[in-house]
């Protein structure tokens, strides 16, 4: 049972003319098993949320606190938040020339169970992996993200979380750019991913649309760099009735 | 042991082709001062096929084949002991790599060693050239590849960390033949290469592609030259280097001239430094020289820059350590060239060397 706990977090972005300020104080709860949807409109600050918590360089905390069942998070470094048990699928996975996907996972598994996977069960462990999400096994040799469209790159993020099997995951618009088919596919894989591990998801999305495969516990709306509204299922429903037209420009 | 004394021009570091060496370092390779060594440390290890063979000639039997204004290729001819030629007849297919070795730990005299790779109409080879110990050396290496050849030409500068080597790879490559060097500079003090391409034949094609890793107090240089003195031919040159520590300073220079009569010319070179440090220096100096208008297409491209922040953060997102990513990320800036190597032993030992440099250096 983990839980992570985000407390009136502040952060800034810098930019050529100066920090922005872009969360305005952002409180949440996840906890093992939960999934929580953040719903919000372009802009409101939902992937700096996301980077914030994984601890991408270009945001910079100004206040408040990230904590997993009590550990602060943001005092570690990105690969230690990762071995505490947090997951970023997302949203622009970056492509890393030269380094194969077959490589990278090994790489990252070893890391994450602090010894080298045996080499047997790890190749099956991974052809499972991508056969589960409909992914050639042409892919393992591939450049990480290199060339990938963008639905291959989401699945490839899914992929991770299925085999790196973090405690708390955030996924930051894994529903963008997807078919139909693909959205199932994916769906499915953190839903596996949710029963396998009792996993806990921080979902960000901009539509309701995966919302029909992944149901979450609860629904936030995210607006101007915080949390507007919180409630249950049914705040999804009414956002797909009347938009975000309410909650910006207040 | 004979000591030079000549009246070939000495540089003194203000010329075009010598603006970047550091002559002080060169132990006198360029200046006459240094002992000339008795030893030949070239040596060739694979069988002799039919159609293969590696023998000495006496150099007076043999004048090179190119024109050179280059005070150290000079000395090579006035003072090498001999020729080393291997030999490919025409129509031999070669089918896996000839090895080819240097290893040496002399630093006291220096040898100048002239090579002659000729490889005969529409014969195919690749043919590996390895380096290893230290020594000081000055080596010309012409190559004649016949119409319709094909070489692949890989030379591995693995030296340990004293050695200083000065060396011209010069290709003559005929119509319709095709010559590709991959050169790797990983190891030595001083190490200034200048591969260069001559067309005799329309249809010929070039492709130099190299790496360099330069830790510091490292000095690289690789002086490309490619001259399309006929029509249609083609030439690709990509060479990507690494730097880390302090002093650490590489050399790339792209020189390409286009003749007014070679008309359908198409060429592309490029050039990618990652500083991994500070305190290191990339110098990357394409230039394109253009007579004429009537060709196929001409560019250049050089790119100088430090690690990726995206990268390391993605890899690290992933619990990987940002030493483990750094060197995952150099691996992978560096596998486009490496994995052209048709040899996964000498591709992993490369790989090491490149790790254990990274470790050396604490990038
Ligand atoms: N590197 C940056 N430079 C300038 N502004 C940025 C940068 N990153 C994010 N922003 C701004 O921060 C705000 C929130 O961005 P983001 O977190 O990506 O929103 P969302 O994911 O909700 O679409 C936007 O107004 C965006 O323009
Ligand atoms: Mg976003």
């Amino acid at each position: 049972m983990s839980t992570l706990e985000i407390r009136n977090l502040q952060v800034s972005v810098n930019t050529e003319t100066g920090a922005v300020e872009i969360l305005k104080g952002v409180d949440l709860t996840i906890k093992s098993g939960e999934t929580h949807a953040i719903m919000g409109p372009n802009g409101s600050g939902k992937s700096t949320l996301a980077y914030s918590i994984a601890g991408h360089p270009k945001y910079t905390i100004t206040g408040g606190s990230v904590t997993l069942d009590g550990a602060d998070v943001l005092d570690m470094s990105v690969d230690e938040r990762a071995k505490a048990g947090l997951f970023l699928a997302m949203q622009y996975p970056v492509e890393v020339p030269g380094v194969s996907v077959s490589n990278f996972l090994r790489t990252a598994a070893t890391a994450l169970r602090g010894e080298a996977p045996k080499l047997r069960t790890w190749v099956t462990e991974v052809k499972d992996a991508m056969d589960a999400l409909s992914i050639d096994p042409s892919f393992a040799q591939r450049n990480v993200n290199e060339g990938f469209s963008g639905g291959e790159k989401k699945r490839h993020e899914i992929m991770q979380l299925e085999l790196l099997k973090p405690k708390i995951a955030i996924l930051d618009e894994t529903d963008s750019g997807l078919d139909v088919d693909a959205l199932r596919i994916v769906s499915e894989g953190v839903n596996r991913a949710k029963d396998a591990n009792n996993l806990g998801v921080l979902l960000i999305t901009h539509y309701t649309r995966i919302l029909r495969y992944i149901k979450p516990d609860f629904v936030h709306v995210f607006a101007n760099g915080k949390v507007v509204e919180a409630g249950g299922p049914e705040l999804a429903d009414k956002l797909e009735a009347q938009g975000y037209a309410e909650y910006v420009g207040s | 042991m004979s000591v030079l004394t000549t009246n070939i021009l000495v540089p003194h570091g203000r010329e075009e082709s010598w603006r970047f060496t550091p002559l002080n370092r060169l132990k006198g390779l360029h200046d006459g001062s240094a002992a000339i060594a008795e030893h030949r440390s070239l040596s060739m290890h694979s069988e002799v096929t039919p159609g293969v063979s590696f023998e000495r000639i006496s150099r007076e039997l043999l004048p090179s084949l190119s024109t050179t204004d280059d005070a150290v290729m000079n000395r090579v001819r006035e003072f090498s002991l001999d020729v080393a030629v291997l030999k490919i007849a025409a129509n031999t297919e070669v089918s896996s790599p000839i090895h080819l070795s240097r290893k040496t730990f002399d630093l006291n005299a220096a040898e100048f060693s002239r090579v002659l790779i000729h490889v005969g109409s529409n014969a195919r080879a690749t043919v590996i050239l390895a380096n290893t110990g230290d020594t000081l050396l000055a080596e010309e290496i012409e190559f004649k590849v016949e119409s319709g050849a094909h070489l692949t030409f890989v030379t591995l500068q693995e030296w340990d960390s004293k050695t200083v080597h000065v060396g011209k790879h010069h290709a003559i490559v005929d119509k319709d033949a095709m010559f590709k060097s991959i050169t790797v500079t990983i190891g030595g003090s001083v190490v200034r290469l200048l591969p260069t391409v001559e067309f005799t034949g329309p249809g010929a094609d070039a492709e130099l592609i190299g790496v360099y890793f330069a830790t510091a107090g490292q000095f690289f240089e690789h002086r490309i030259f490619v001259d399309h003195c006929v029509p249609n031919a083609k030439s690709r040159v990509n060479f990507k280097g690494a730097l880390s520590g302090d002093k650490a300073h590489t050399v790339w220079i792209g020189d390409v001239f286009i003749r007014a009569n070679a008309e359908g010319t198409d060429t592309y070179e490029l050039n990618r430094n990652l500083l991994l440090t500070d305190g290191a220096r990339a110098d990357s100096v394409p230039n394109l020289e253009i007579e004429t208008g009537e060709i196929v297409g001409a560019g250049h491209a050089s790119t100088t820059g430090r690690f990726d922040d995206e990268q390391l953060f993605y890899l690290m997102s992933r619990g990987i350590s940002v030493e483990d990513a750094r060197r995952l990320v150099v691996r992978g800036f560096f596998a486009e060239i490496i994995t052209e190597i048709a040899d996964s032993e000498i591709q992993d030992r490369l790989m090491q060397r490149i790790d254990d440099e990274l470790v050396k250096a604490g990038a």
